[in-house]
């Protein structure tokens, strides 16, 4: 079948296997391994090429819980679970979830793959560093258990490592236990890049932040944003509530997003936003994942999809590189719907792991071939300032670019060599950054003789 | 809400019994996969429902029918809800050219889900109260050339709850005829799907609110009977030429 991801570019032509469980999947991947290469898939939420491949191994029947201790806060689960099934689960336990990312339809074995972040990055780092373990199916057909203490490497490879590894079958996550479900949220406006990045050091010790930005305002207005605070309200009513979306139903023609409509929306957002109130108590489902109410959000952008471009640049530098990057976008005529600015704290140790101690930003730009070469030179912006971009959301960055920025690439690939010498898991995406690509080449050089 | 479910390891089933598990349900299941039966049962109480007991049971075999509704009813004491999920796809072309293999296949998903009927119109009329759930499919409603065997055994389900309803009725026993549309399931996993797809939780759904506001007969989900309308108005002339 044709299979894309959720930026709907790129798409290729994909055998989906979907096992029951540990046992069919280690069937399937026997039988399989000669057809070409395999990635394990949640669901489909990374944004590129991550979770493509000629197989994919969907963790989709991987669905269901092993234990909950309560006492402990700690939840066992398939890697196929998604993670609004476990905050509800949660809940309902009088716990939460300690680092949600921007979508709560990733599933635990992808937020482990690509070692996601929240807006708490700051405060409780990423996904993986509340990840008390997780059985690892090696290509070798092997399970074993993973954790800091325990196969201690292969827990660090893994842990951001897109699935190269091998397919996590279930995972041991630490929840959190907090004062309640419901969000103090405070919106700041900020008139400019360098007021934003004041604000958000002056609230470091706020436990979530994140900043919208106005992209497409230039000159003084640069970076002019609206920042939003949160704090987990002192409320004792645990509760999930259900709010009903609005669905995109259709694949919207792409024509309809362009830099006149996007720059109406942004402004006329930040203009709405500095009207209303300043501070307000919400469910959590709209301060984590307002996007999630928008069902299908991805076809608005048409047939020819879109790419989400995040990266991250070192504190020092963050003020300038980000400047330079969102003139380049404003010079362009390019705009995003939603740019969002997010500061990390320090990196963990994780081979692959994106975040690092400074400054994330996200773009979206909907696909069009004049958009390659201006990302190429957001990419120069990026590297030259010590930065790097988000596996997740990459869909052509090249591997020179992957290998510059990922300082442990090599000893990944040394691992990865040790665990799984004929390249069995592997993507498009890890064949484009240099991970995986030897078996191919093997194959076009028996061709060749 | 004290619920028996017979099949309750295929995706419908599953899903449905995850619903009622965040309610904090009271359940007993029966599936034939002992291992995937266990799993289940952690996964409900991690959901928050109360497992009242589980067996494991191989439906097409009649004979042990009496005796796995009896372990139920000791165990859950009343029943609100029987929901029955078995059945399985059958090789269409396999069962044209061999009547063992259709004879298989109207067993398991009719006959057998008789079997049960009758056992349960009996601890329900003496009940007074409850619902029976059975899934059947709209390839019932009509014999379609691609699955006319799977058609006729859920259709014979069908025709048989009609009349069943009507004798539980003055017991206050209410019977759903659930008929899902193509479902993207396990049973499914060979099928191109298009976009009349739907998902077993969609399905799971529909089942709960057909339950709960006492339905007789649903599609699900819902636009599917517009769908068989459709189908069903087709005159038998020009229906004997299509091939879908």
């Amino acid at each position: 079948m044709i299979l894309d991801s959720w930026g709907r570019y790129p798409q290729t032509i994909a055998t989906v296997l979907e096992p029951l469980d540990g046992p069919a999947l280690r069937r399937l991947l026997k039988a399989h391994t000669s057809e070409g290469k395999i990635i394990p898939r949640g669901a489909g939420r990374s944004y590129g090429d991550s979770a493509l491949a000629e197989l994919v191994m969907s963790s989709r029947f991987l669905d269901g819980f092993l234990s909950v201790d309560s006492d402990n806060g700690i939840i066992h689960c398939g890697a196929g679970v998604s993670l609004d099934t476990v905050l509800r689960i949660a809940i309902l336990n009088q716990l939460f979830v300690p680092v949600l990312p921007g979508s709560k339809f990733v599933t635990v074995g992808g937020a482990i793959a690509a070692d996601v972040h929240g807006k708490n990055h700051h405060i409780a780092g990423s996904f993986c560093d509340h990840v008390v373990g997780f059985n690892l199916l090696l290509s070798s057909g092997e399970a074993v258990y993973c954790s800091e203490s325990e196969n201690t490497d292969l827990f660090h490879a893994s842990c951001g490592g897109m699935g190269l590894t091998g397919v996590i079958l279930d995972a041991k996550l630490k929840l959190q236990s907090v004062p309640g479900v419901f969000i103090n949220r405070q919106s700041i406006v900020s008139e400019n890049l360098a007021s934003t990045f004041e604000i958000l050091e002056e609230n470091n010790t706020s436990t979530y932040s994140v900043a919208w930005l106005d992209c497409l305002a230039q000159d003084k207005s640069l970076g002019r944003s609206i920042i939003f605070l949160g704090n987990h309200a002192n409320n004792p009513k645990f509760e999930t509530k259900i709010r009903r979306g609005f669905n995109v139903p259709v694949t919207t023609p792409g024509f309809l997003l362009n830099k006149y409509s996007m720059g109406l929306f942004n402004s006329s957002y930040f203009n709405f936003k500095k009207l209303l109130h300043k501070s307000d108590t919400v469910n959590y489902n709209s301060y984590f994942f307002p996007l999630d109410n928008i069902g299908n959000w991805n076809r608005l952008y048409g047939r020819d999809g879109f790419l989400q471009y995040q990266f991250v640049v070192p504190s020092e530098t963050a003020l300038k590189s980000i400047t330079e990057v969102l003139k380049k976008v404003s010079a362009a005529g390019k705009g995003s719907f939603l740019s969002v600015l997010k500061k990390f704290g320090k990196a963990n140790k994780n081979w692959l792991s994106f975040p690092l101690e400074g400054y994330t930003l996200t773009l979206d730009f909907k696909r069009e071939k004049s958009l390659f070469p201006l990302l190429d030179k957001l990419d120069e912006i990026v590297l030259r300032h010590g930065g790097r971009l988000y596996l997740a959301k990459d869909a052509r960055m090249t591997e020179s670019t992957f290998k510059q920025s990922y300082p442990n690439w090599e000893k990944f690939l040394e691992l990865k060599k040790s665990i799984d010498p004929e390249n069995i898991f592997g993507s498009l995406q890890s064949d484009r950054v240099g991970l995986t690509g030897e078996k191919d080449r093997k194959k076009k050089d028996r061709k060749k003789a | 809400m004290r619920i028996l479910i017979i099949g309750a390891t295929s995706a419908i089933a599953k899903a449905t019994a995850r619903l009622y598990a965040e309610t904090g349900a009271e359940l007993f299941l029966i599936a034939r996969n002992e291992a995937r039966l266990e799993q289940l049962v952690a996964d409900l109480e991690v959901r928050g429902a109360k497992i009242s007991g589980h067996l494991s049971l191989d439906i097409s075999k009649t004979i042990g029918h009496k005796k796995a509704l009896e372990t139920a009813l000791n165990s859950l004491e009343k029943i609100d809800l029987a929901l029955i999920c078995h059945g399985d796809l059958p090789d269409q072309a396999a069962c044209e050219n061999s009547f063992k293999m259709a004879q298989k296949a109207i067993n398991v998903n009719g006959l057998s889900t008789i079997s049960l009927l009758t056992i349960f119109a009996d601890t329900f009329k003496s009940q007074g109260f409850g619902s029976i759930a059975v899934i059947t499919s709209v390839a019932g409603d009509r014999g379609r050339q691609p699955n006319f065997v799977y058609g006729a055994s859920k259709a014979l389900v069908s025709t048989y709850l009609q009349g069943l309803r009507g004798v539980l009725l003055p017991h206050g026993v209410h019977v759903l005829d659930i008929k899902p549309g193509l479902v993207d399931s396990p049973m499914t996993a060979e099928f191109e799907k298009g976009p009349l797809w739907s998902s077993p939780e969609l399905v799971a759904k529909s089942i709960v609110k057909g339950v709960s506001k006492k339905r007789l007969v649903i599609y699900a989900p819902g636009y599917w009977r517009l769908i068989m309308m459709v189908v069903v108005s087709i005159p038998e002339i020009i229906f004997q030429r299509l091939k879908f």
